[in-house]
């Protein structure tokens, strides 16, 4: 009996862990393989509520395993008559008392991490030439994209965020439309991106994303936003900090780059004629866009932040984005194109690209 | 009228009109329980085809805008049209009997309770015909709700107004039940943990439901009248809307899970054979998580940027609830202890119960370390906890109880033999459903997401999940076919049907006359059912008065009209925002109905009628043959 017990034991406690281990998931998703200081300090946080949880739960289990195993009737004999017992009031100190402690264990880390996630001063500092000492991102979500502005650099991108590794990165939150809410799961937990204010956190960003298997880490609409909510998904590009100067210096190299109506190439002539009153093909500017800055689109993971990064996938959308995200706000916005127009433009923004 | 009650076999006709003008509490208690059950297998559906839809990636067997108005319609109808009127059932069958009442204390109320529920959650589903369901979750935060183009948001509004009338008036209907119309002798700390839990959940409904009830009507009138209370280009705020959903909206997990608890504090003392183990600390604990309960409203709003103060605070006193819960768990263990536990199927769902609760307890106190909740929060994580205590919690509670009280409500017994199978189905499949899904939330998976991309590491888990969701579904199938089977069984005409039954309402014989006890019982201390029994009393109880006329209230259409006039004007509210020239005539024409019918009721003399003694004889004569109820 006992030996069975043991080995049934034996095998549930194999299943937990293989569970657990299978549980990790992707890397560039998961908050179970964090990446910088806040992912890593939420996933402790995680695991010493967890330890105290599973105590907890270990204990409770064991008394109520014993307590049903010991009182069962098909045991005991129908006409068993237990002595009636009204309580302790020393049980009930001991278990008042006991969670209290617990609690206030868990209490002491989880203040002192709100109110560390929380700090965002930095954000102000200046050095002696008056210039802002930390990167700051604007962060704006729209229905169902996201822009993001680097203020201090006087560049704009959307969909997918560069940002440099092992420093802290302020993010100003707000939304354009309806709710919505801006997390990178494997980096660090969410904010929402509320209409009427701005929100301010930071996160930090550990490791390069270039090894990842798309090479970018995955970020994610965290609040009901409407019909299109699952695909309002961002990219976020982690690079060196040498890497990041380059690609920023890159991108203000193209101020002043546009589509041009009167171009030999029918692709820039046609994404003149009707893309440009929306997207920017110019990296240098403020947020506030109707659509997606196109600047680096080739360099980029995804079409409308779900679709395979290929031509025809964004012939796809371009000739029918409602059957790709519904409720978005382009569709009907640009006319009939032919699809050579649609081939040729699809050409002309995939070309689109700030990296060698 | 009193004479109806003794000839059993009534036309259809007759009979419908029996229950469309009811003012009995058992007879409210059964169409609450059937209202209840029809739309927890609704919103059941509705649950089974997200799950369908994200069995695989990239699915497409709903649309994107279906599955939004499938996750709103499910979160809503479970909260507001099955839970709660499932558990109100129970009230109403229970708790007038268990204080040793003859009804409730307002039986007009209690009608008029139920028919504004049920047809303001008629109104709520006929969205579903009439150009789509509401879309903007059960929080229907406002930017999306204002945002949202259609009627959807118009029927969430209007229909919870309704419903959520009905469930204030039933509240403070009990309020003054339990404190008026206890039996002589049922001194507050004699009353049933069951009554006891009926009592803190009415009080927070009382100070709950009325800031719903103003959160519902701004938005009402923001969308009637561009009132733009929640446009914030309009100078309005959308925050205001998420901290008074959520001042109702936590308490209302309360709401529902104490009378759970209560429920459960009655089965397990009962197969136990054992006194409620720290009766006393049982009831602090209650009052203690009902005011709690008012305190933690904003750990639902972490992430909003409340600041982090606000944050730190929310999060201790989210932490301070656990104790008293735990208190709960350990007192029901201690019941157990020493007892002699019979394993029937009400006592299968207490037993699973106990651990079900206490994981979704234990990820609710990881969610409150406000840090961790930034990762956790509005992910499968929460997915998970609220399923965990809902599932695991009250419709553990309800199923048992259904078990547990169906012969008192009809005089008839479930199958043990399918319920034993539904028991184990159901709760392999719940766990199935929701283990998995906390790792979900942790691998990163948003909630509210109609479909995802295949390849981020879900394809599995979603998978297993989904497998759980048709078990549970098979469950409920099993449990309905239960109850249809028993319906054809033979009636019971017992008393005490489990043997061991401790309150007063185990003191009556069943069918239980419409009058409830034919004497008022005298209740000499705690469990007093059980005390008589081993003192060794046949008749059941001692009573406090001896047998004569009974007063009881008239039948009366009242209600339903009432409530069908608010169901009219509903629709002119609705419609105003489109110009028809019909909407404002048929609103006033609604509202119209509803006022004359509070004139009606104000003006006539309702004295209600007395059942004489011989006629309490003969009833009894009737129903348990010679020597009546003995």
């Amino acid at each position: 009996m006992m030996k069975g017990l043991k080995k049934w034991r034996l095998f549930s406690l194999l299943a937990v862990m293989t569970v657990f281990l299978s549980a990790c998931g992707e890397e560039y998703i998961t908050t179970l393989k964090p990446t910088g200081a806040v992912g890593k300090e939420q996933f402790n946080l995680l695991l010493f509520s967890i330890a105290i949880m599973a105590l907890v739960t270990i204990v409770v289990s064991v008394l109520y395993l014993y307590a049903f195993m010991k009182a069962r009737r098909s045991k005991l004999g129908e006409d068993y008559m237990p002595k009636q017992v009204e309580g302790s009031h020393t049980l009930e100190v001991i278990w008042t008392v006991i969670p209290i402690i617990l609690l206030l264990i868990l209490a002491v880390p989880t203040l002192i991490s709100t109110y560390k996630f929380a700090d965002v001063k930095a954000m102000d500092e200046v050095d002696e030439e008056g210039n802002k000492t930390a990167l700051t991102v604007n962060v704006t979500a729209k229905l169902y994209w996201w822009e993001f502005e680097y203020p201090e650099q006087g560049i704009v991108t959307a969909q997918e965020l560069v940002v440099p590794t092992d420093e802290k990165v302020y993010f100003n939150l707000k939304a354009a439309d309806v709710k919505h809410s801006f997390w990178i799961p494997a980096v660090g937990g969410k904010m929402d991106t509320n209409v009427e204010n701005v929100n301010k956190f930071y996160l930090e960003f550990g490791k390069e994303s270039a090894d990842l298997k798309d090479g970018v880490f995955y970020g994610k609409c965290a609040e009901l936003c409407g019909p299109s909510h699952a695909l309002m998904d961002f990219k976020v590009k982690v690079l060196d900090r040498d890497g990041f100067n380059d690609w920023v210096a890159a991108m203000q190299a193209t101020e002043g780059q546009t589509a041009s109506a009167e171009s030999t190439d029918l692709g820039e002539q046609t994404f003149a004629n009707s893309c440009l009153m929306c997207h920017a093909v110019s990296g240098v500017g403020a947020s506030g866009a109707m659509g997606p800055n196109l600047t680096t689109f080739g360099d980029r993971n995804r079409v409308a932040g779900v679709l395979e990064h290929s031509k025809e996938s964004l012939e796809n959308w371009v000739k029918d984005p409602e059957s790709i995200k519904p409720g978005n706000l382009m569709t009907g916005k640009y006319g009939e194109l032919s699809d050579e127009e649609i081939s040729a433009v699809a050409d002309y923004i995939m070309g689109l690209s700030i990296e060698e | 009228m009193s004479s109806a009650a003794v000839t059993n076999n009534k036309g259809f006709g007759a009979t419908l009109w029996d229950y469309l003008t009811t003012v009995d509490h058992k007879k409210l208690g059964v169409m609450y329980l059937f209202a209840g059950t029809l739309f927890f297998a609704i919103a059941g559906f509705e649950a089974l085809l997200m799950r369908l839809q994200l069995m695989i990636p990239n699915n497409d067997f709903v649309s994107a805008g279906t599955f939004n108005e499938l996750l709103t319609m499910h979160g809503t109808t479970m909260l507001f049209l099955a839970a709660t009127p499932l558990l109100f059932g129970f009230m109403n069958a229970v708790v007038p009997l268990q204080i040793g009442a003859r009804d409730v204390a307002f039986p007009f109320l209690n009608s008029l309770g139920f028919w504004l529920f049920f047809l303001g959650a008629i109104f709520l589903h006929l969205s579903f015909f009439l150009g789509g369901a509401p879309d903007a979750g059960w929080t229907n935060y406002a930017s999306l709700a204002l945002y949202s183009p259609g009627h959807g948001i118009d029927f969430y509004v209007l229909g919870l107004q309704i419903s959520g009338a009905g469930t204030l008036i039933s509240g403070i209907n009990f309020i003054v039940t339990i404190i008026t119309m206890r039996a002589p002798g049922m001194t507050f700390m004699r009353m049933p943990l069951f009554t006891w839990t009926t009592l803190i959940t009415s009080a927070l409904i009382t100070f709950a439901f009325p800031p719903l009830t103003v959160g519902l009507f701004l938005m009402l009138v923001d969308r009637m009248f561009d009132a733009n209370f929640f446009d914030h280009t309009m100078g309005g705020n959308t925050i205001i809307w998420e901290h008074l959903f959520w001042i109702f909206g936590h308490p209302e997990v309360y709401i529902l899970v104490l009378p759970a608890f209560g429920l459960f504090s009655e089965i397990i003392p009962v197969f136990a054979r054992k006194r409620l183990f720290g009766y006393s600390s049982m009831v602090f604990a209650t009052i203690l998580i009902g005011f709690l309960g008012f305190m933690v409203w904003a750990h639902h709003m972490f992430t909003t940027g409340l600041g982090a103060t606000a944050n730190a605070i929310f999060a201790v006193a989210t932490m301070a609830i656990a104790v008293p819960t735990g208190m709960k768990v350990f007192n029901w263990i201690m019941t157990i202890w020493g007892g002699s536990v019979k394993v029937t199927v009400p006592m299968l769902y207490a037993l699973g119960f106990i651990p079900s609760f206490v994981a979704g307890g234990v990820t609710g106190v990881m969610q409150a370390a406000a840090p961790l909740d930034y990762q956790l929060h509005d992910s499968y994580f929460i997915v998970a906890h609220f399923h965990y205590v809902i599932v695991g919690g009250i419709v553990t509670a309800i199923f048992g109880s259904m078990h547990f009280y169906w012969p008192i409500m009809f005089n008839r017994a479930l199958s043990e033999k399918l319920g034993v199978w539904t028991f184990w189905i159901f709760f392999i499949g719940f766990h199935c459903t929701f283990f998995i899904q906390h790792f979900l939330g942790l691998m990163g998976m948003p909630r509210r997401v109609f479909t995802y991309q295949a390849d981020q590491g879900w394809d599995l888990f979603n998978f297993i999940s989904s497998i759980g969701a048709i078990l549970m579904a098979i469950g409920v199938v099993l449990l309905v076919i239960n109850i249809i089977i028993t319906a054809k069984s033979k009636p019971l005409n017992c008393r005490d049907y489990w043997g061991d039954g401790r309150s007063l309402e185990w003191a009556i014989k069943t069918p239980v006359p419409f009058y409830n006890f034919k004497q008022t019982p005298l209740v000499r201390g705690y469990d007093p059912y059980w005390l008589e029994k081993h003192d060794g009393n046949k008749e059941g109880m001692i009573y406090a008065e001896p047998l004569g006329d009974i007063h009881m209230p008239n039948n009366s259409i009242l209600p339903l009209v009432m409530s069908i006039g608010m169901f009219v004007a509903a629709f002119g509210a609705l419609y105003h925002p489109d110009g028809k020239a019909w909407a404002i005539p048929v609103l006033i024409l609604g509202l119209a109905i509803t006022v004359g019918a509070m004139i009606v009721r104000s003006v006539k003399d309702d004295l209600g009628f007395h059942v004489h003694v011989e006629e309490i004889v003969a009833t009894e004569e009737h129903l348990y043959g010679n020597g009546g109820n003995k």
